[in-house]
């Protein structure tokens, strides 16, 4: 019986079948669902990790010690892994161990459109590139087989396009593997100058043998249609191609890396004309070209965004598809009752100038509020702000904000306030403790208090954290507007580090059924609608009127309008 | 059956849900389909996309610009914003029903007037409907049991699809949903223009 199943889902029951036994992840979208959907197997031991870097430490310790076991993570995740991964490359493992990279051409929620079959060739790490749902669930299990055949860290690679479709799944039946003899062998574990020095040489001949023994992996295939065109392409792009170019003949690379040289020689001697059609770098196309036989294919497709059946059509001269129609635009925006509001607008009176972070607070860069100057990756706002006295000095810090969520914190903000602290500096951080990881869905983070399971853990306390690192801590409920101004504005004024912990849980978690507010009388004066608040309409006539289907009741608009136009809000009596 | 289907809506309205169901309807079916969808930051209150790819054989996941058969819009505004997708001919079943976004709430920009004339148009207040049959939140199932008038599945194929991916306690209201969309569909067919 065939399963409509989402990439990701179809990947997590992959590794259930290959008998994965740990998965210790950070979410991300898009692979966010892959560990959550591996957490309904009790069979699998499955936790969210605080960063990206310790996932993989804990599923490389899983391996190296015999136990089956899986990371995932989107891209930029795989920046903050990557210490662990280039170094688990020259150790290998000892039962497989697998990293889901999915990227996110065209950026529908990410910061950088990086290739991560670039970090693949950079550490020395064989890829493997599924196509649809059916590949997701196959080409984990071989990537778990591969692993162990060949000793390495292996990665599996999705784009959001591939992670986020649904198609039918024919699945099987887990394979209960034994956990492995772990032997202390120091000299392939410990990497030290003298044993990386020889693990570096068996790198080396271990990409070799793949390579020569890559067409009986099964993973490559040729499909032969007219001679004209052929086509090198893998992961998603396959399907695009199939449909652009019907005539055209396809070499797929389901082994993505290390490239099977042999296979790229043979297609290429069998088609008048090779062309590699691949999304955001172009990588097969450098590699072949490397090789001396005449390839293009960035002058076809460029490397910006995603491909489309339409894209690759239109680089082959068809013409144009009809275009979206400029209409007034429906820009993502902070839920009704969302807390980051109330904290944003504060910061916003106070003209404060905004070190950001990645969460959906990075929503309040957009107007109205547009109190954002700088987002650059997990945790660096806390950095930011501390390079930015030095540059300006005390009186700009007075005037600035390192602004991040409790879970970007955890992941890797809480480096950055120790060097704070230690560094001398007068910088003021917002933490903003929605008491979930918000934007990729509501995952438990160390701070909730929950497991990915929903069952009570040990939990973290922030405010203690920050205390013992040396910052000044004050914990503000950033609902009650007038409070979170007035620390606002005690806070940056304060000598040292100063933390403050707007905490007030996040709108979609607190699902008490709510008395929606109303406005009567209202003076048209428009203070309310300054929140940005999608419940809140002005009427033809000018006065507001609140969106009763929308509205959370949290009451900010009360606390915005001097008139008292404004009542209602709360629980539901 | 083939057929290329676009849902839009606004982040919230069920887009995802109605996918889903219909990609698990078309696999009960016997044919193949692929469905795209949206997860992430722009699921909050922003425009919403998924495609819905039914056939023999589907490669892409994504319906290309006008190729599509039917557009499915939860909402007025990303009903005008996706007609592009249709192909001549094909159908667009839409919720009359205003959702303003944030540069119109601000005054910066002005909800569009104008309506759709280029293709078969099936428009109805799904809000109004949803909310009587209990739930505003079941918009999405109204506007299915439009879209099944359209598509040769019998009924009880859909309600059986509702009901495997629905939240059990929502499942009297999606059905009392679906059949009044079903049912609505006599009524707003008459204004189809071509």
């Amino acid at each position: 019986m065939k399963k409509l199943m989402l990439g990701n889902e179809a990947v997590a029951r992959g590794a259930y079948e290959a008998g994965v036994r740990v998965v210790s992840s950070y979410p991300g979208t898009p692979s966010t669902e892959i560990t959550e959907f591996c957490a309904a197997y009790p069979e699998i031991d499955c936790e969210w990790a605080p960063n990206e870097k310790v996932a993989v430490e804990t599923a490389f310790g899983a391996a190296m010690t015999g136990a089956r076991a899986m990371s995932c993570m989107k891209h930029v995740g795989v920046n903050v892994a990557a210490d662990p991964l280039y170094t688990a490359a020259y150790t290998g493992v000892n039962a497989g161990m697998v990293i889901v990279a999915a990227d996110d051409p065209y950026m529908h929620s990410s910061q950088n459109e990086q290739d991560s079959r670039m970090i693949a060739r950079a550490a020395h790490i064989p890829m493997l590139e599924p196509a649809d749902s059916q590949e997701c669930h196959d080409y984990i299990q071989r990537a778990f087989e591969l692993s162990e055949r060949y000793d390495t860290p292996v990665f599996l690679r999705l784009t959001t396009r591939l992670a986020h479709q649904r198609s039918p799944v024919e699945m099987g039946e887990r394979a209960e593997l034994p956990v492995r003899e772990y032997k202390k062998d120091f000299m392939k574990y410990v990497m030290m100058p003298g044993m990386a020095r020889k693990r570096h040489l068996v790198v080396e001949a271990r990409e070799q043998r793949m390579e020569d023994e890559a067409a009986s992996l099964g993973l490559n295939r040729v499909e032969m249609r007219g001679t004209a065109l052929g086509v090198v392409c893998a992961g998603v792009v396959y399907q695009y191609v199939r449909e652009a170019l019907p005539e055209a003949s396809i070499l797929k690379l389901g082994l993505s890396y290390p490239m099977d040289r042999a296979a790229v020689r043979d297609f290429a001697a069998r088609v008048d004309k090779l062309v590699v059609i691949e999304e955001l770098e172009g990588i097969f196309e450098q590699e072949i070209a490397a090789m001396g036989i005449a390839v293009t294919g960035k002058c076809y497709t460029g490397r910006q965004g995603e491909l489309s059946v339409q894209r690759i059509r239109e680089a082959f001269g068809a013409d144009k598809a009809p275009q979206e129609p400029a209409l007034p635009a429906r820009p993502p925006v902070l839920c009704p009752g969302c807390p980051h509001r109330a904290t944003f607008f504060a910061i916003k009176k106070l003209g404060l100038t905004v070190f950001g972070d990645i969460g959906c607070y990075t929503l309040c860069a957009l107007p109205p509020i547009e109190s954002m100057d700088a987002t650059l990756c997990m945790g660096a706002s806390i950095g930011m702000a501390i390079g930015a006295e030095k540059a300006h000095g005390r009186d700009f810090s007075r005037r600035s904000v390192a602004v991040l969520g409790d879970s970007t914190f955890i992941h890797s903000g809480i480096t950055g306030l120790i060097n704070a602290v230690y560094d001398r500096s007068n910088i003021n951080v917002i933490i903003l403790d929605n008491r979930i990881t918000g934007m990729t869905g509501h995952q438990q983070n160390p701070a909730t208090g929950f497991d990915i399971h929903g069952n009570p853990a040990p939990q973290l306390n922030l405010e203690a954290v920050c205390e013992a690192v040396g910052a000044h801590v004050r914990v503000v409920n950033p609902m009650q507007m007038k409070d979170m101004e007035q620390a606002l504005r005690e806070e940056t004024q304060r000598d040292g580090v100063s933390v403050i912990i707007a905490r007030y849980p996040c709108a979609l978690l607190d699902k008490r059924p709510k008395q929606p507010c109303t406005i009567a009388d209202c003076h048209r004066c428009g203070a309310c609608l300054r929140l940005g608040c999608p419940a809140l309409e002005r009427g033809a006539d000018g006065a507001v009127r609140v969106n009763a289907a929308l509205c959370n009741g949290c009451g900010l608009c009360k606390q915005m309008c001097a008139f008292g136009c404004i009542t209602g809000g709360g629980e539901k009596q | 059956m083939k057929a290329n289907i676009i849902i839009v809506g606004v982040g919230g309205q069920g887009i995802l849900l109605t996918s889903k169901i219909l990609g698990y309807l078309a696999l009960k079916m016997g044919d193949d389909v692929k469905v795209s969808e949206v997860h992430g930051m722009s699921q909050r209150g922003g425009s919403v996309i998924t495609h819905v790819r039914i056939g023999e054989n589907v490669a892409s996941p994504l319906v290309t610009p006008g190729e599509a058969d039917m557009v499915i819009a939860f909402e007025w505004l990303e009903a005008l914003r996706s007609e592009f997708y249709l192909r001549q001919g094909g159908a667009m079943i839409a919720n009359t029903h205003r959702m303003l976004p944030m540069p119109v709430i601000m005054g910066k920009a002005a909800y569009p007037e104008q309506t759709i004339d280029g293709h078969p148009l099936y428009a109805l207040d799904a809000q109004e409907l949803a909310e009587r049959c209990g739930s505003v939140r079941a918009v999405n199932i109204v506007l299915l049991g439009v879209l099944s008038q359209l598509l040769p599945w019998p009924a009880e194929a859909y309600e059986e699809a509702v009901a495997a991916c629905v939240k059990p306690a929502t499942l009297a209201v999606n059905l009392a949903a679906f059949r009044a969309g079903r049912a609505a569909y006599q009524n707003i067919a008459k204004n189809e223009k071509a």
